[in-house]
């Protein structure tokens, strides 16, 4: 199974890597752009089966490994998409 | 008379005064350049520091490479005067095209700031003119300088010596141990140690002077890269 | 009155939740003679926290030596100054991030080094150098790696970006820090000593302008974060962390020194912990003046941001500068130029009040004198603590083989892993860098170089607090010679558990009894500092762990002596007398034995002599190598001198308390042997015993141990990185 997970920052933190990107846009002509906002993006293979063998399934895991690892829950929340 | 060498200026940049103080050193006169600056102003080589512009926040580079300066900068490299871009410079002009490949993070994954050895090679250009087959000790400062490029450009890379600096022992794994690349005419170079903090000898040493005593003799001269409007 | 805001009755969970005591809210109502508003409530919580106030600790403070010939400015301004002649000056402070970065390491060293950046350029002075003092737990409790990756990649994150050298530091751990990490950011700036600034109003009129970064819902209650104990439940504080903009923050050093060139600004101040409020009232109160804030003016990085926040919040690259009418377009342009947010948002009063509205609206009106001066101020009980147990006889049947053990002991072994991710050469004056008793970094022009030195020893300090943070400024004042340096200042950031508990109380005031008796014997003023208190996590304090930078001036030809032997043919000797005292030392704490004994004593006298000494050998071009004893004594000295790759022979041996006893006063310098009588008559009056000579890739010692240097050098080197990869867990979450 495949997955793709987003993390971005919490509405509110300061992104100043969006920020220098939208003065970026702006300077070169894109004057409409009013904000910009970066986050990641995963793709993650599982194991089915594996997965299978964790209580809630492959979702529960993924989140997990969100919490613990991709995603930085002190500043950014993420999502899980299973495909 | 003497050589009149633009250092530019972008937001973030952080050795560009390193850079004008070793201009000075050699007898040249550093002209500094702000970005936004929509011409270059008279010049016999044009330097891009080191630094972070722009944060180096979504690409290093990315953003410099369309400040209004720049549209200049490549005209001037495009009638084949001497452009050097050192680290973040470097980075500059990958992301413009004016030399080859792009620089990934350090295999690594930390920033490295320390010594390395390097040979320098490939053909001559206006800041390696007497150096080629010379071993430096230079350092380098940087979380983003792993050189790749795809086979086909490393194999014309290769072939028409636009590899200009070598490491001796790779320190962020750039393919080929690649430490500085040239474009196809020679002109424009890109590298990411600093030949600008080796030029005293009780600052670290002076490997680096080499670079910048190439760039006064070919500013009168030495070689036929002379640019339009220099005032040597 | 409206207070333009959504509560107005003050309940005593509010207050309690502002982090006042009900004593201290009956202390508020009676010096403003009336119920606070709530945004008036949030403050006084900042204005009277520990962080802003000092309310446990400034009555202690105020012992300290702070003048001297060559002091401009100290404490009490966003940084201390003092004078280096030829119309130069050096600004500098050292400043804690600890809680922050023990909740968020990359953000919270990160900008705790922004912090610390913005307090030296608001006087005017150019960042020339940083340095940091780091603490963590012990390396196998599950946290420390990962704080220790965060943290050191936060600082360089923050240091290499904003093109200021990194120049020097010093780690070290122990269990006391395991829930309680320290990050100490030191900075350096240059000024020319008649263009200081500083944060004042000027005359009624002046105008009021914010510059920097827009204002975010950051660190909302920060400084009173760091004024809390740790414990369970901590995590909830987490959305407190404000998250940094070293691209920003090069942008707002550039204007601000550009802007400084000119005449307009009469007060400047950097917006730190407790943002807009504790920047305006400080400069309303230095200024003797009112204020009047204009908030819907601000900058602001959200949407729906209401005046609490907007004088609470604490984020990151913002300055609050006061101009004459009239000047307004010089600054628009420079900020402007830079492409950063400049507004104008309030004026300067003769009316002594601090006030603020929102939409035309007043929604705080306090004189300023209430805020400033009437905080409260605490003589809080102290009482030593129970004796620690002596130290018992250590038998070690072998203590020269010790010693690959020593130089693999996390104190000891090379830091390199974490100074080479910091930029230490930008700006191309780094003479001598990271790893040596003392950076040393020119000011270019000039025959002037100024050197730097950090230093705290928690081991030592809680055995004797007086004895072991006197000690402590002998050693930083030895490093400095070690390099030829004389000491022209100190910046001290204190870090100590709950004052409210009369030992850690005890333990803060010897500590600035010691270190004010060391500063006047030495001759070294105090220019600058913090307080970090609360220092503890579920009631587990740390080690008492002064801080201290010290900064040095050398004068004259660029001086040459390295702090390893850079070839054989040397003649090694030890400067000052044979070693003894293993109390608090690394090498009792390998037996277990880490809070036992006493620290070894200073004399003021012999120190002076050996400083001196070294300065003149330095000076005299007599010495190739100079470099002080501390962690590890003599052998470890010894074999740190080995680690460019040259050995020798030595006639070191005797007990452990000869061969790694961390007694104050000592030395060791390798000279040619023509220079010997050159060295012995520099020295006289100083004790001096002849050691061995250098040459080879051997480091043989008293016929008995003969030790590969490759081999040590790899212990030394590799253990460090070995420990931090053998947890190789992914950093991608903090960095």
């Amino acid at each position: 199974m495949r997955a793709r997970v987003y993390v971005t920052l919490k509405p509110g933190v300061h992104d100043p890597a969006g920020t220098a990107v939208q003065g970026g846009l702006v300077s070169m002509g894109y004057e409409e752009v009013r904000s910009v906002r970066i986050g990641k993006f995963f793709e993650v293979e599982v194991d089915d089966d594996l997965s299978a063998q964790h209580a809630g399934g492959p979702r529960a895991r993924l989140e997990e490994m969100c919490r613990k690892l991709l995603a930085n829950t002190v500043i950014e929340s993420f999502r899980v998409e299973l495909l | 008379m003497t050589a009149r060498v633009a250092v530019i200026t972008f937001p973030g940049s952080n050795c560009d005064a390193d850079l004008r103080h070793a201009v000075g050193l050699f007898g040249m006169q550093a002209v500094a350049v702000w970005h936004k600056d929509s011409t270059l102003p008279a010049v016999d080589a044009v330097l891009l520091p080191g630094g972070f512009s722009y944060g180096d926040y979504l690409r290093c580079g990315a953003i410099a490479r369309f400040s209004p300066v720049m549209v200049d900068v490549v005209r001037f490299a495009g009638r084949g005067g001497p452009v050097l871009g050192v680290c973040n410079g470097f980075q500059i002009l990958t992301e413009c095209g004016l030399v080859p490949g792009v620089l990934l993070r350090n295999s690594g994954l930390t920033f490295q700031c320390r010594d390395v050895n390097l040979r320098v090679e490939g053909k001559p250009t206006p800041f390696t003119g007497g150096l080629v087959g010379a071993t430096l000790r230079l350092p380098i400062a940087h979380a983003e300088g792993n050189w790749f490029a795809d086979a086909e450009t490393l194999a014309r890379v290769e072939g028409e010596g636009q590899v200009i600096f070598r490491y001796l022992g790779n320190p962020n794994g750039s393919v080929h141990d690649i430490a500085g690349v040239s474009n196809s005419a020679g002109n424009v170079v890109g590298l990411m140690p600093h030949p600008e903090r080796y030029v005293e000898a009780d600052v670290g040493g002076t490997d680096g002077a080499g670079v910048f005593r190439s760039l006064s003799a070919s500013c009168f001269g030495a070689l036929p890269l002379k640019a339009p409007g220099a005032t040597a | 009155m409206n207070p333009g805001n959504e509560q107005d009755t003050i309940t005593d969970e509010m207050v309690q939740k502002h982090g006042l005591s009900p004593e201290e809210y009956q202390r508020l109502l009676g010096v403003l003679g009336r119920e606070p508003t709530f945004v008036e409530l949030g403050v006084f919580s900042v204005m009277w926290s520990e962080h802003c106030s000092y309310k446990s600790s400034r009555i202690h403070l105020g012992r300290l030596p702070t003048t001297g010939p060559r002091v401009l400015i100290g404490p009490g301004e966003n940084a201390g100054v003092v004078d280096l002649g030829d119309g130069l000056a050096a600004c500098f402070k050292m400043e804690s991030h600890n809680h922050p970065s023990y909740i968020e390491p990359y953000q919270g060293a990160a900008t705790g080094v922004g912090g610390i950046l913005r307090d030296v350029f608001t006087m005017g002075a150019r960042p020339v150098a940083l340095m940091d003092s780091l603490r963590f737990g012990r390396l196998d409790h599950p946290k420390t790696r990962g704080l220790v990756r965060g943290v050191v990649a936060g600082i360089a994150g923050y240091g290499n970006c904003m093109g200021v050298p990194t120049v020097a530091g010093e780690t070290r751990f122990d269990r006391s820090y395991d829930g309680n990490c320290l990050v100490n950011a030191f900075c350096c700036g240059i000024v020319a000593s008649d263009r200081i600034f500083l944060g004042t109003t000027g005359a009624p009129g002046n105008k009021v302008f914010y510059v920097g970064a827009g204002t975010g819902r950051d660190g909302i209650h920060g400084a009173t974060m760091a004024s809390t104990e740790f414990g369970e439940g901590s995590e909830e504080k987490r959305p407190t962390v404000q998250v940094g903009d070293p691209f920003q923050e090069k942008l707002l050093l550039e204007a601000c020194l550009e802007l400084m060139q000119g005449t307009a600004i009469v007060g400047i101040q950097d917006m730190g912990a407790a943002g807009l409020t504790s920047s305006s009232v400080e400069m309303a109160g230095r200024g003797g003046r009112g204020l009047l804030l204009r908030l819907d003016l601000v900058p602001m990085r959200e949407t729906g941001m209401v005046p609490y926040e907007l004088l609470l919040s604490e984020s990151q690259e913002r300055m609050l500068i006061v101009i004459e009418p009239g000047r307004e377009q010089e600054v628009f342009d420079v900020f402007r130029k830079w492409d950063l947010s400049v507004a104008e948002i309030g004026e300067v009063t003769d009316d002594g009040v601090w006030r603020c509205t929102w939409h035309g609206e007043e929604v705080a009106a306090i004189p300023v004198a209430v805020l400033t001066d009437s905080a409260p101020k605490y003589d809080r009980p102290q009482q030593a603590p129970a004796a620690l147990p002596g130290l018992p006889e250590i038998v070690d049947p072998d203590p020269v083989g010790r010693l690959p053990a020593m130089l693999a002991d996390p104190d000891i072994s090379d830091k390199q892993w974490i100074w080479r991710q910091y930029d230490h050469q930008v700006g191309t004056d780094t003479v001598v860098g990271p790893g040596a008793d003392a950076a040393l970094v020119r000011i270019k022009g000039t025959r002037k170089y100024l050197a730097y030195v950090c230093d705290s020893n928690g081991r030592h300090v809680v055995l004797d607090p007086f004895v072991g943070t006197a000690g402590q400024v002998a050693e930083c004042a030895r490093n400095l010679a070690c390099v030829g340096a004389t000491p022209v200042g100190l910046s001290d950031c204190m870090n100590f558990g709950n004052p409210r508990k009369p030992e850690i109380m005890w333990q803060f005031a010897r500590s600035v009894d010691g270190m004010a008796e060391a500063c006047r014997a030495l001759g070294v003023p105090v220019i600058s500092g913090n307080v970090s208190l609360y220092n503890e996590t579920d009631g587990v304090g740390i080690l008492p762990t002064p801080g201290l930078a010290m900064v040095g001036l050398y004068e004259g030809p660029p001086p040459r002596v390295a702090g390893r032997f850079p070839r054989g043919g040397l003649t090694v000797a030890l400067l000052g007398g044979v070693g003894r005292s293993l109390g608090g030392s690394v090498y009792a704490r390998q037996f277990g034995f880490d809070r036992h004994g006493s620290p070894p004593l200073v004399d003021y006298a012999a120190e002076v002599a050996l400083h001196d000494a070294l300065r003149a050998l330095i000076g005299a071009g007599a010495v190739e190598v100079a470099h002080d004893l501390s962690d590890g004594g003599l052998l470890v000295a010894l074999a740190e001198c080995c680690m460019e790759g040259v050995g020798g022979i030595f006639n070191v041996g005797g007990d452990a308390g000869a061969l790694y006893g961390e007694d104050h006063g000592r030395a060791l310098i390798a000279f040619a042997p023509e220079h010997a009588v050159q060295v012995r008559a520099l020295t006289e009056g100083v004790s001096f015993r002849e050691l061995g000579h250098t040459g080879g890739d051997v480091l043989r010692l008293a016929d008995t141990h003969g030790y590969a240097v490759a081999e040590l050098q790899a212990v030394w080197r590799n253990s460090f990185p070995e420990w931090l990869n053998a947890g190789a867990v992914a950093t991608l979450a903090t960095a």
